[in-house]
């Protein structure tokens, strides 16, 4: 395998990292204001009080990643799409605060202010994660020097904002299967409720984004027709693990019911990087221009020096975030530390 | 504004906001440590409502420097890409090291220290506290050793993409070639080349040596002085939190001890930077004499250099307004800075031998010849002040830095001295004590004024290069981002980063306000954390009720 592969491959599981862990806390956000009693909003932010912050780290790493491995992608993305970009920004800040301080005075004004905060500030950020994703997917204008050519207009396509809205639903979905985990008695029994509508929804809109994908844009339903196998066996696997999540919930086996919410999203990366790769950023209607793994990387001896810096760290990393959650398994309970 | 000075002050605000609160987790998590350890050390519950105050306030500021830092991240994609795509290969690195190092280590086991009391024992938490200040030191070498890249590039070489056809000639890559008759290939250029505007799509900065670009010119003087800088920060939050309680008779022995620990912090780390000051300053005369010159507000080499301890500089303006020099009146000890930029102290006579460039001659004929080679000499003088930063602003933030040190050396040893004649616990009754703690108060300010001036002296001095020498400011922008955006984006950071900072200031002060525990009985320690708490003579109290 070529470094460049390798380190597409890296940037992915970065960004797999990212999805699946602030996909949760994300989600948990876009769900706290369907609960309206207080102590139940302050379990939900306590449910993923410990581990946000390190959950966005994924982010900040899979931007650095992005950066050392494949600068060209990262300045076209980052300026091309400044706008949808700086609201992201802005939405995570919000969010990160709103946890921060929304306990903090007992005022109602000020509690609903910020429940309202984090709810939007979590919607938003998926919702701008999600077009973003949608727009890779779908190509977006790029001149010879790899410039994006469009405007925010440009970004918020049709196909885009779909693949936004699903990117939504899945993150509620998953959001709602580790508050599960996370809580106990009557508000989990009402939790226990939510997934029935949760699940449909995701896979309702799974099934279109999946099926309208190739259909809609050529460039995807040529990618299928040369490499059928992968594309179609991550597609099942996804929808058998999202499947399989009613049915470790009603068994009671909580922590299953969310590793195979986790080994969803896990399987829609997949999917998202098999069917782009070797395209980084796809070019429409040019495709000529378009950045792939090989004219947007490092040179070799970057993307060598990186993987070595990587097969270091990363399990290092990988261990102790497993440890640490290890730590604060089980139901939440409110203290005079919590939020 | 056009879009470059707009992208410069979002840049500059943006990462100034940041930069108010990883030094305070930076030199905080140092203080964390020490605390922790004297608790382990002695089972004095003290400590222990010490440490876990400090916590409290270590969560709080760690949010916001979160919340800011991930903009940062993207930073140098939205607003310079062209940078971006030029030192990539070579300053990504650093960054994704960062990420992978510190900020994961920071921020996991910052978890286990915020949340943890009743899940952990306390030797995991003390190891999950030596980790959190680890994870935020690795934080700052690695972004010292990125911008350093910036100050002192090395350890790269600059190469050119060209198709290359099957006989092997080179052709640029904007040729119009048919396809399949050609390979893109890296070329290196020559050391003499001359980056021209026009080869910006196809040259880039390429890694040459990992470790030389560690190990750059100036990154380990400004790894120490920034280190150092940070430590001072955190610290003198705790001493003008102590203040504030001894000064309230609130928590008094917990002032106290908090209180000496950080004097002795802050002394040793004030006298470290003294020397690790001296050092990077001589570096910079070394490695970027411009930037020094400004610093120094010194417009013609000399010998016998004086060194200005204050004063005022200004333009020199031809009839057109255009910038052709510097005035600058300032207050001045002869020969001073020649002495130190030898650093050959015991031999002060021969150190005021040397010479020390002014801006005059900055940058030097020969690289501008370079530049401009069908410049005649005197047209090479004319350009020579596009050449240099804004003097006046680099001039007065580098002298605010060094008045800073200045009172916060008198602060620490002033206090120490109080501290020794046993003066200082009692401020009823003495006016000069109440003084004193009222300074100690507002010491806060100092070192986060000598971080960020300090800071502006560094990169306002480096200007119009992003890439000292090599990549111009202006060169390195995003092609594709107009003004309005940078307008509107900067507007709304200005608007959230202030809501941000009053939140923050309001949380501070609530928890300042709330205070540590009073419990002296280890009856408030986590309940696993007990049975080690005061090992003999107090144990037992363990379990019960604190005395009102």
């Amino acid at each position: 395998m070529d470094l460049p592969t390798i380190w597409f491959i890296l940037v992915g599981v970065l960004f797999t990292g990212y999805v699946m862990l602030d996909g949760f806390d994300l989600g948990v956000g876009g769900l706290h204001l369907f609960v309206r009693k207080d102590e139940d909003r302050r379990i939900f932010l306590n449910a993923i009080g410990p581990v946000w912050d390190g959950n966005e780290v994924w982010l900040v790493t899979g931007g650095g990643a992005l950066f050392a491995a494949f600068p060209e992608v990262y300045a076209t993305v980052f300026s091309g799409f400044y706008d949808a970009f700086m609201l992201l920004l802005f939405g995570l800040i919000f969010r990160a605060v709103a946890i921060e301080f929304r306990s903090k005075q007992p005022g109602r004004l000020w509690r609903g202010g910020w429940d309202t905060a984090f709810a939007i500030g979590s919607l938003l950020s998926s919702l701008l994660i999600g077009v973003a994703m949608g727009n890779v997917i779908h190509g977006v204008p790029l001149n010879e020097n790899h410039e994006f050519m469009g405007t925010i207009l440009t970004l918020l396509n049709p196909y885009s904002l779909m693949v936004g809205v699903f990117t939504v639903s899945l993150f509620l979905m998953h959001g709602n299967i580790y508050l599960i985990l996370k809580t106990e008695g009557e508000l989990q029994q009402r939790l226990l409720r939510w997934v029935k509508v949760t699940i449909p929804i995701f896979l309702v809109l799974f099934a279109i984004v999946g099926f309208s994908t190739p259909a809609l844009l050529p460039h995807i339903g040529e990618a299928l027709a040369r490499k059928p196998i992968p594309l179609i066996l991550f597609f099942v696997l996804a929808i058998l693990l999202a499947l399989n999540i009613p049915r470790e919930v009603y068994r009671g086996k909580e922590f299953r019911a969310f590793l195979c919410s986790c080994g969803t999203m896990a399987s829609l990366m997949i999917l998202f990087g098999a069917t782009v790769y070797p395209n980084m950023v796809f070019s429409v209607p040019d495709p000529a221009n378009s950045l792939t793994i090989a004219n947007g990387s490092s040179t070799d001896k970057t993307l060598g020096f990186m993987f070595v810096v990587a097969l270091i760290g990363v399990p290092i990393v990988i261990a102790y975030m497993a440890s640490i959650y290890y730590i604060f398994r089980g139901k939440v309970k409110l203290d005079a530390e919590s939020y | 504004m056009d879009v470059e000075i707009l992208s410069r002050i979002q840049f500059a605000f943006t990462v100034g906001f940041h930069f108010l609160f990883p030094p305070l987790t930076i030199g905080l998590g140092l203080n964390l440590v020490i605390m922790s350890a004297l608790w382990l050390k002695t089972r004095n519950p003290l400590y222990h409502n010490m440490a876990r105050f400090w916590t409290r306030i270590f969560g709080v500021i760690f949010a916001v420097g979160v919340a800011t830092g991930i903009v940062m991240e993207f930073q140098f994609g939205t607003n310079w890409a062209t940078y971006s795509r030029f030192v990539g290969d070579v300053f990504g690195s650093p960054l994704a090291i960062e990420g992978i190092y510190a900020f994961f280590l920071e921020s996991g086991f910052l978890a286990i220290l915020l949340f943890g009391w009743n899940k952990v024992g306390p030797k995991l938490h003390f190891f999950s506290t030596c980790m959190v200040a680890l994870g935020s030191h690795f934080s700052a070498i690695w972004i010292l050793v990125a911008n350093s890249f910036m100050q002192t590039p090395a350890g790269y070489f600059l190469a050119k993409k060209v198709k290359v056809t099957e006989d092997g000639t080179q052709h640029p890559l904007s040729a119009n070639l048919a396809e399949g008759t050609y390979t893109v290939k890296e070329v290196p250029l020559p050391d003499d080349y001359v980056l021209q505007q026009a080869d910006l799509t196809s040259v880039r900065a390429v890694i040459d040596n990992f470790w030389e670009l560690v190990f750059s010119p100036s990154s380990m003087d400004r790894l120490i002085h920034t280190t150092l800088a940070c430590w001072l920060a955190g610290t003198f939050l705790v001493i003008s939190v102590s203040a504030y309680y001894l000064l309230r008779r609130k928590h008094v022995a917990f002032a106290k001890a908090s209180m000496k620990i950080a004097l002795i912090v802050a002394s040793i780390t004030a006298l470290l930077q003294l020397w690790s000051a001296d050092s990077t300053a001589r570096g910079v005369a070394e490695n970027q004499p411009t930037k020094f010159a400004a610093m120094e507000g010194l417009a013609d080499s000399t010998t016998d250099a004086p060194l200005g301890l204050g004063g005022i500089v200004t333009w020199e303006r031809d009839a057109e307004g255009n910038r052709v020099g510097i005035n600058e009146s300032a207050l001045k000890i002869p020969g001073l800075l020649s002495i130190l930029v030898s650093g050959d102290f015991l031999n002060p006579g021969k150190g005021a031998q040397t010479e020390v460039k002014g801006l005059n001659d900055l940058p030097s004929d020969a690289f501008l010849q370079r530049r401009y080679p069908d410049k005649t000499p005197a047209q090479i003088a004319d350009v020579r002040p596009e050449y240099w930063p804004n003097v006046p602003v680099v001039f007065q933030t580098y002298h605010i830095m060094i008045a800073c040190w200045g009172g916060i050396a008198l602060v620490a040893f002033l206090g120490l001295f109080l501290w020794w004649r046993g003066k200082l616990w009692q401020p009823e009754h003495s006016r000069f004590i109440r003084f004193f703690l009222w300074l100690c108060i507002l010491s806060i300010f100092l070192p986060q004024i000598a971080s960020q001036s300090g800071w502006f002296t560094a990169e306002m001095g480096r200007q119009p290069w992003v890439v000292y020498e090599i990549l111009k400011t202006s060169e390195a922008l995003s092609e594709v981002v107009r003004a309005n955006q940078v307008l509107t984006s900067l507007i709304l950071f200005g608007l959230i980063y202030f809501l941000l900072f009053l939140i923050f200031l309001y949380s501070l002060n609530s928890k300042i306000q709330h205070g540590p525990s009073e419990d002296l009985t280890g009856a408030e320690l986590p309940e696993k954390w007990r049975p080690l708490s005061m090992k003999g003579g107090r144990m037992e109290d363990v379990g019960k009720s604190p005395p009102q």
